[in-house]
């Protein structure tokens, strides 16, 4: 069904958008599914980290850095990944589900506000796991600030919008909650390989590496670990980030289903 | 429509025909859905004036809800236009959805928010919304504000999904099974509120099996079978159509002669039953039996009426029963 992708209608008041993200944030106060696993999964990686020894103990090569302090960006990676393909799908697709959008969709509200009340929402929620993955690091694990705080922040930015936008489309497309999870997990286990969470990227061989280096969240900790070091990250990685955000972006509000 | 009761049409023989006016608010012209190879809309064309409620009745599968979903826009016609207070459901979304309400069968609302948020975010919608305190209170929702969605009963669903319906104070509202799962009581209280939204010359269409309803709330009612349109009329004209007697049923004061009556033109039975009178016919029976006994100075007491029967009138211009739907109202 075609869809107006408008996020100015003309006639629909725009204080709408104000209630509807009050109730879509009621909503994820109550059924709290994306603040605990956003911020639960990432906690959970950090305590096992504690365990190792030597995490938090300052590395020549890493300009004094500590090892934690480049594992860092695989956790941001991790609670991008729990919060734009498992939180953000599930929502909506239950939505669908339940015939809730099919009864949004025959009011004069526009399907893009829906969609933008989650991104909103979603954006609040990483930045709380983001918060206090910043807060535990640098308390426990010697996190220090990455030392080129500008490709730091403009890569941060460009892995949300790119995650975020592979989240929207699975949320557009998948038909049921039981659709969202399986293609949100079909993304999310090979893309946070990728990301090197179980094998880091430097260990990676060179032909994984060279695939990472495409994938969202692989271009993603490869220009924030760059920053951290203190380079500001490649062109390359930069562009991928946003290709990613823009394709995704577009094939979600193409083909958005209300039901 | 202007006030003063409900204008009833003159009968109609076709159900295609449109009313041809300037005041329409609803034209569907040779409307065709399929879902792969079956036909769920088979050229179907009605016009429903404004300030009418228009009636849809037909068994489960007959094509209703299709129907109405192609109205408001929520289905794309293989064939055919539908035109909603001069738009096109398709085109002019935006504007449509501003100036309808609806009422969903398959549709539901985010189970852990509270009635009383999700009536001020409906509200918020529209610009010229109703007042929320009267509808609360017509619906009987006004104690449930703070209850979660989730926990409401079926009933109170449904006339939560009304409230919504009529909360942007819609030109058109479209009511698919409006009373399915309410109590008689409620189903009462639903019909006098729909009265109540028709004295304020909003269109209605609504989609119903329950022939009671129809009889009670629609000016015309179009009956569907499989896809296509079988009769559009007002209740008594389809009763009058399909040749189904009109039953009075009463005490008379005292004695008189049959013939009296049975010479009526429009009379075709009479029969006596202890001291009751049954006279059987068609036309305005129930009027001319009380005048002409009021005539020969006898007064009808204990008077039963039963009136166009929807129900009669479906089977004999199908040949085919609401099987399903008759189990349901009695359930």
């Amino acid at each position: 069904m075609s869809s107006h992708a408008s996020l100015l209608p003309e006639r629909t008041p725009r204080s709408a958008f104000g209630k509807l993200l009050e109730c879509e944030a009621k909503y994820a106060w109550r059924v709290p599914i994306g603040l605990i696993f956003g911020a639960a999964v990432p906690m959970l990686v950090l305590v096992i980290l504690g365990t190792v020894p030597g995490v938090n103990k300052p590395v020549k090569a890493f300009g004094g850095l500590t090892y934690f302090s480049i594992y860092f960006p695989i956790l941001i990676a991790l609670a991008l990944a729990v919060i734009s393909l498992i939180s953000l799908p599930l929502h909506l697709a239950n939505y669908r589900e339940q015939g809730i959008l099919r009864r949004m969709s025959t009011t004069p509200v526009p399907p893009a506000w829906m969609l933008a009340a989650q991104v909103i929402i979603n954006l609040v929620l990483a930045a709380v796991a983001l918060g206090i993955l910043v807060v535990a690091g640098t308390a426990g694990f010697g996190l220090g600030a990455p030392k080129a705080p500008g490709g730091f922040t403009l890569a941060l930015v460009l892995s949300i919008a790119a995650m975020f936008a592979i989240g929207l489309w699975v949320s557009a497309i998948a038909r049921s909650t039981g659709w969202a999870s399986i293609i949100g997990q079909l993304l999310f286990y090979p893309l946070l390989f990728f990301a090197g969470l179980w094998l880091p990227r430097q260990r990676m061989a060179p032909v994984l590496r060279d695939i990472s280096d495409w994938t969202p969240l692989g271009a993603s900790v490869r220009s924030l670990q760059s920053s951290m070091l203190g380079a500001f990250p490649s062109a390359q990685s930069l562009l991928v980030l946003a290709a990613w955000a823009v394709v995704f972006g577009v094939l979600a509000m193409r083909f958005f289903r209300w039901e | 429509m202007v006030g003063g009761g409900p204008v009833k049409p003159a009968s109609r023989a076709t159900g295609s025909e449109l009313a041809g006016e300037a005041d329409v608010a609803i034209e569907v012209t040779h409307l065709r859905k399929t879902y792969g190879t079956t036909v769920a809309v088979d050229d179907v064309s009605f016009s429903v004036r404004e300030g009418e409620i228009f009636g849809i009745l037909g068994p489960n599968g007959a094509g209703k809800t299709t129907t109405v979903e192609c109205v408001i826009g929520l289905r794309t016609a293989d064939a055919g236009a539908v035109r909603v207070m001069g738009l096109d459901p398709h085109v002019d979304r935006e504007e449509l959805h501003a100036i309808v309400g609806v009422q969903l069968q398959a549709s539901a609302l985010p189970a852990r928010l509270k009635v009383g948020e999700i009536l001020d975010l409906f509200h918020s919608f529209y610009q010229q919304a109703a007042d929320l305190g009267e509808l609360m209170d017509s619906l009987g929702l006004a104690e449930k504000r703070n209850d979660y969605y989730r926990v409401l009963s079926g009933g109170l669903k449904q006339r939560l999904s009304i409230a919504l319906a009529l909360i942007g104070n819609p030109k058109v509202a479209v009511l698919d099974e409006m009373t399915t799962g309410l109590d008689p009581q409620a189903r009462r209280d639903t019909w006098h509120l729909i009265e109540g939204v028709r004295d304020r010359d909003v269109t209605i269409i609504l989609v119903t099996h329950y022939m009671d309803e129809a009889e009670r709330l629609c000016d015309r009612v179009a009956l569907l079978d499989q896809g296509r349109i079988v009769a559009i009329d007002t209740p008594e004209g389809l009763a009058d159509q399909a040749g189904v007697d009109k039953r009075v049923r009463f005490v008379p004061s005292k004695t008189f002669d049959d013939r009296l009556l049975t010479d009526l033109p429009g009379v075709r039975t009479m029969e006596h039953e202890g001291e009751h009178v049954i006279v059987t016919g068609s036309g305005e029976l129930a009027n001319v039996v009380i005048l002409t006994l009021a005539a020969a100075g006898v007064t009808a007491t204990d008077l039963h009426l039963d009136s166009a029967n929807l129900e009669d009138a479906f089977v004999q211009l199908t040949g085919r029963h609401l099987h399903d739907e008759i189990g349901r109202i009695h359930r």
